[in-house]
């Protein structure tokens, strides 16, 4: 508050005006100016280009070879990576890993867009609620696997919560495929409602109140605001996190890899190009997969902007 | 009105429901951390109170044997030259972007539009190999150059703060004989203070709880930062539950001290952050 109040105060004095009106400039004030430009871009440049564009033409150029990543030699093995990928189906099973990410997202966006709503009008305590909503999101990676590790543990939180209710499991949370992806999606809606519930309540901000007076005296209840007015206000951030919630879902690592290290089934698709990559020198067979799977997020965005026209992107 | 009283009750109830689910995994690591080891071989279940809710001797264990000191000291070092090499990146990428016409203009921004949809995770391995042959392999440097070079959200973010600065304030310091050098460094960047906030809480917690890219590129134990060295007390600490919840809480302590004195400006910039 006060941070912000400071910097507003600490505008550059006004500057002195000028009524002599600039000549053309000379030839080589128009040289340094067109060179100008480029003299700020050349660091970001060179880093975009070596960081971000450089590995996009390696790995497409290493994923039809053979490349074990260390040794001098490589040899073209054309679409071989590809085919190894499409029919040797245990390296396809990571995709119906993601599935368990995706139904968490969707239950996250649904939890996110409730409390964003219901916070958005008065409620008593609103900003402890909206500080505990968001918190999670916030905090380290690996604190939260060791958190939610000893909370799936037998005997662990989870356990002691549901004997409280009196009711004993001798269940191991994370010892079948099924109940251990179910797990890990539930500490992914855990860690990441926060953040659409933060994007959804600034959207929600931005629609202007008067309209909700309006309806309000039309006899518009809580449901009709939030299906006539907030719902097509926030359309842009909706689309938004829903394709964030796709290629999210698409490159989940941490959290699995931290917890049971990719064992009983909960293996995910980065989780095996990182040990395809280092741990079986397979570079170029990782190379195909990372191919593939940059592939379907901009298959998956395209086809999000095309039933969701963005007309926000205006960076030109 | 009997109506209005049930959707107000189930409105509250949610809430505490939420509230619950939140911060009960987090309730019963700070309780586990204070037990001692004997407390945690009877097996009193997760919930039980610690004997003396003043037992640190857990928290020193973590910190010592777990080297947390040099871990800060490491995430410490590249937060601050990654933070500022992004903020400087950022606004002198938006300022030429925003206020010079030049050939090839359009193809720039395009590169840059481009890259947001390529997901950093998916070109690792071959940003991996790359890294690797400039010789910055296991070294501080992998991380810093790594997240200066990528942070494609902060040059939006500086962008719609610069062409919100009106033109005339240029031309005024360029009829004063300012360059454009002198104009950015004495006008934009001074005015850009509100986004650099922005840029430096979202790209500091993005830097301080990243765990793939450290772990990638700095297997050696003394570069261990705060994510890679908690993540090596699964190693040594295996059952140990009240050192392993001791190290996760010293990990989260800094982020809740960060985010409570700073509530206002971090949901901010998440938003601006975010939608960009």
């Amino acid at each position: 508050m006060t941070g912000r109040r400071a910097a507003r105060r600490k505008e550059p004095p006004p500057l002195p005006a000028t009524d002599a009106k600039p000549g053309p400039p000379p030839r080589r004030a128009r040289l340094w100016r067109g060179v100008t430009p480029w003299l700020f871009l050349i660091a970001p440049l060179a880093l975009l280009l070596t960081f971000t564009y450089a590995p996009i033409v390696n790995m497409i150029a290493y994923s039809f070879t053979d490349w074990d990543g260390v040794s001098p030699e490589l040899h073209y093995t054309g679409a071989g990576n590809y085919t190894e990928l499409l029919t040797r189906p245990e390296l396809f099973e990571v995709f119906f890993v993601s599935g368990y990410y995706l139904a968490a997202s969707a239950l996250q966006i649904v939890a996110a867009l409730y409390f964003a709503t219901i916070l958005s009008f008065n409620v008593r305590f609103q900003n402890f609620f909206k500080g505990v909503l968001f918190f999670p999101y916030l905090i380290n990676g690996v604190a939260i696997g060791f958190v939610f590790l000893y909370f799936f543990q037998d005997g662990g939180t989870l356990d002691s919560v549901l004997s409280l209710f009196g009711v004993h499991t001798d269940h191991a949370w994370l010892g079948t495929p099924t109940s251990a992806n179910t797990s890990l999606a539930g500490v992914s809606v855990w860690r990441y409602t926060g953040l659409n519930f933060v994007l959804f309540l600034g959207a929600i901000q931005s629609v202007p109140g008067e309209l909700y007076e309006a309806a309000e005296l039309d006899g518009a209840n809580r449901w009709h605001q939030f299906r006539y007015i907030i719902a097509p206000g926030i359309k842009p951030v909706l689309s938004l996190t829903v394709i964030l919630s796709i290629s999210g879902s698409l490159s989940v690592f941490e959290i699995p890899y931290i917890m049971t290290g990719g064992a009983t089934g909960t293996e995910t698709f980065v989780i095996q190009t990182v040990k395809l990559a280092f741990q079986f020198n397979k570079t170029g067979l990782a190379s195909a997969a990372a191919v593939v799977l940059l592939l379907i997020v901009l298959a998956a965005t395209w086809v999000q902007r095309r039933f969701v026209p963005d007309d926000r992107v205006d960076l030109v | 009105m009997t109506r209005r009283v049930v959707a107000r009750t189930f409105v509250y109830l949610s809430l505490v429901l939420a509230t619950v689910v939140v911060l009960l995994p987090l309730g019963v690591i700070v309780l586990t951390s204070l037990k001692t080891e004997r407390e945690m071989a009877d097996d009193s279940g997760a919930l039980s109170l610690p004997g003396d809710l003043l037992n640190f001797h857990n928290y020193v264990t973590a910190f010592q044997d777990g080297e947390m000191l040099s871990a800060f000291a490491n995430t410490a070092i590249i937060l601050v030259f990654a933070v500022s090499g992004t903020v400087l990146i950022g606004s002198m990428t938006a300022y030429a972007i925003d206020r010079f016409t030049f050939r090839f203009r359009k193809l720039v921004i395009a590169l840059f539009l481009v890259a947001t949809l390529v997901p950093g995770v998916t070109t690792q391995v071959a940003t991996f190999r790359l890294v690797n042959s400039f010789g910055m392999f296991d070294t501080l440097w992998a991380p810093i150059a790594l997240y200066m070079g990528t942070d494609i959200v902060s040059i939006y973010i500086f962008l719609q703060f610069v062409r919100s600065i009106p033109m005339s304030l240029d031309e005024s310091a360029r009829l004063d004989g300012a360059n454009a050098f002198t104009i950015y460094r004495k006008i934009i960047f001074p005015l850009l203070k509100p986004a650099i906030a922005t840029v430096v809480i979202v790209k500091g917690i993005t830097v301080y709880n990243d765990f793939y890219i450290p772990f990638l590129y700095m297997p050696s134990e003394d570069l261990g930062v705060i994510s890679t060295s908690l993540f090596r007390f699964k190693g040594p600490f295996a059952a140990h539950w009240e050192t392993i919840s001791a190290g996760a809480v010293l990990v989260i302590l800094p982020t809740l001290i960060a985010f409570l004195s700073l509530q206002r400006f971090i949901y901010n910039g998440f938003m601006k952050g975010a939608t960009r």
